[in-house]
């Protein structure tokens, strides 16, 4: 069909093709930009289990798990609470829902340089409001600090992607018919009850979609790390990630940077895409059960 | 204003109604966590009207006399004008050539039955779930040889494959509602495919294009990694990069540094708050089933 060519045609170029030739660069070893002999899974072998690049993979993939962890609890655990407060007390919705969502418009990269603004240790307002109200000791270099700093990005990543949740959940929470609600209060069901056998089994495909969307956005994180903590991933490399991995083998790899980070892509590539299938199964399993 | 809380309920309500100390509590909540929300974007607007020595002597502070001078600093010295250039060319040349071939491959995917026609549809919008920015390497290394790095038209390129298959999805999700009496009706008075799609489609499809179009472009606005690999000399930067640079030049010059970061976000906020009816509609057109 000749509508369907100019578009797929430009889809394959860009966006498969490059990925399928990531995917034979990696089973080949390289010599800066000449290709070298083929080696079967021998870049994977190099990058799992050759120090320091077997370490810091692992390093970079448990702070994406924390990172999705920590930011998946505080985003919807908040999310969902605003979302009940506003869904029961109308007044001003639209008001506070577009004031809570505000950081949602802002790119990532922004966000970073916003907070890591306001956050510096010296002349940075957090630390200031702090010594204002004599919290002096509470004050910290934030994003300096090994121990903080992946709290923080976390807590940073939180405060942008709050509006998400709140946004489906409250939907989600108006769509749930009245009548089942009175149902249950007629049987002397109590707010707790309520929440939990009525709501919250009604919530699940909310749940669903906001735990896809924020698996995607967490693993693909680069921008908002780049900007708190540069390319090496802040103190220690304490915030470092597979995105800023990725890039740091590809751009400044030694000799063989295009076999080894073609495997760290690859490996990426299955970890996102298939976790991503695998959860969006798992989640529309449980919403027939239900 | 008590006149509401002793005006009868109208119907029945919740047994339990909130005390007036629990629904003050609740204002305050939802207060607090609006400070939380908005403060800090208040305190980078106020910042940037804030002399630096104002600035370094007191982090929070009302905004003082440095008016626009901060702005003029970020703008002109400091290049962002140029960087905005850029990003609004790259953003609108790239939403364009996506709807543009996005709407023709939705059309021909939902109207015209061919062989392969459910696989390629299905190739498509796999791409949905696709972590394509992992392809930047080959990317790169193709760019090289067909001389399209540090040039803006490879970022078009790229970024307009990118969106396909977004676009793609809300579109046929679209089309899928649209009865296709008028295009039989065009045919059988003698229009070919392209004037079909010219000129009864495409007016059709309009709601859903202007809801790809706001849906793109922010992704595309907000780009960081492809133009920090694929771009390299400082007047085709677009925003992020230059942003980037400005932040490492300006470290010193507090009071630029927020006028930037305003300068940078400003433009998202406003086509947000201008469009949010077509978020909406895009919205409900993509999960629509």
């Amino acid at each position: 069909m000749a509508f369907c060519l100019p578009g797929a045609g430009l889809y394959s170029a860009m966006v498969i093709y490059p990925l399928l030739t990531a995917l034979v660069y990696g089973f080949f070893a390289w010599e800066g930009t000449t290709r070298g002999p083929f080696v079967g899974v021998g870049n994977y072998l190099e990058v799992l289990t050759r120090y320091p690049i077997s370490s810091e993979l692992g390093a970079a993939l448990l702070h994406n798990v924390l990172f999705f962890v920590g930011t998946m609890a505080i985003q919807n655990t908040i999310g969902l609470g605003l979302a009940l407060i506003l869904h029961r007390n109308p007044r001003g919705k639209r008001f506070f829902q577009t004031l809570f969502s505000m950081p949602f418009l802002i790119s990532p990269l922004i966000v970073g340089y916003l907070w890591s603004l306001l956050l510096s240790p010296t002349f940075g307002p957090v630390n200031a409001a702090l010594k204002a109200v004599s919290l002096e000791s509470w004050a910290q270099p934030w994003l300096g600090e090994p121990d903080l700093a992946l709290p923080v990005l976390i807590l940073v990543n939180a405060w942008q992607w709050i509006g998400g949740p709140l946004l489906i959940f409250g939907a989600a929470l108006g769509g749930i018919p009245q009548s089942l609600e009175e149902a249950a209060q007629i049987d002397g069901a109590r707010p707790w009850t309520l929440f939990w056998r009525i709501r919250f089994p009604l919530l699940m495909p909310a749940v669903g979609v906001i735990t896809v969307l924020t698996f995607i956005g967490c693993f693909n994180v680069f921008d908002l790390v780049y900007a708190l903590g540069g390319t090496s991933g802040g103190p220690g490399g304490s915030m470092d990630v597979l995105g800023l991995l990725y890039y740091r083998t590809a751009f400044r790899g030694g000799s063989n940077a295009i076999g080894e980070s073609s495997a760290v892509a690859m490996l990426m590539f299955v970890l996102i895409f298939g976790v991503a299938l695998l959860l969006e199964r798992l989640l529309r399993r449980r919403e027939v059960q239900l | 204003m008590t006149a509401a809380a002793s005006v009868p309920p109208a119907r029945i309500q919740p047994v339990r109604r909130p005390s007036t100390a629990r629904s003050v509590g609740v204002q305050l909540l939802l207060c607090a966590y609006a400070v939380v929300a908005f403060g800090p974007i208040l305190l980078v607007l106020i910042g940037s009207f804030r002399s630096n020595s104002d600035l370094l002597g007191q982090p929070i502070g009302l905004p003082g006399s440095a008016g626009l001078t901060n702005y003029a600093r970020a703008w002109q010295t400091a290049s962002l004008s140029t960087y905005f250039l850029n990003s609004a060319l790259v953003s609108v040349a790239s939403v364009a050539l996506c709807v543009g071939l996005a709407s023709m491959l939705a059309y021909g995917l939902s109207r015209w039955r061919f062989r392969g026609g459910a696989v390629l549809a299905a190739y498509v919008i796999a791409g949905l779930m696709i972590p394509a920015k992992l392809g930047l390497l080959p990317v790169f290394y193709m760019f090289e040889s067909a001389g399209l790095i540090d040039s803006r038209l490879g970022l078009v390129l790229l970024y307009a494959a990118g969106g396909i298959p977004f676009s793609v999805f809300v579109l046929m999700g679209f089309l899928r509602g649209v009865p296709p009496e008028l295009e039989e009706a065009a045919l059988i008075d003698g229009a070919n495919e392209w004037r079909i799609f010219r000129s009864v489609v495409l007016p059709l499809m309009r709601p859903a294009v202007a809801a790809v179009t706001v849906f793109q472009f922010a992704p595309i606005w907000n780009d960081f990694f492809y133009p920090l690999v694929l771009i390299r000399s400082d007047e085709k930067y677009t925003i992020p990069v230059g942003l980037t640079r400005f932040i490492g030049e300006y470290a010193a010059d507090r009071g630029a540094l927020f006028a930037g970061l305003v300068l940078a976000l400003a433009p998202l906020v406003l086509v947000f708050v201008f469009a949010t009816k077509q978020i909406v509609a895009g919205l409900t057109a993509g999960i629509g089933r």
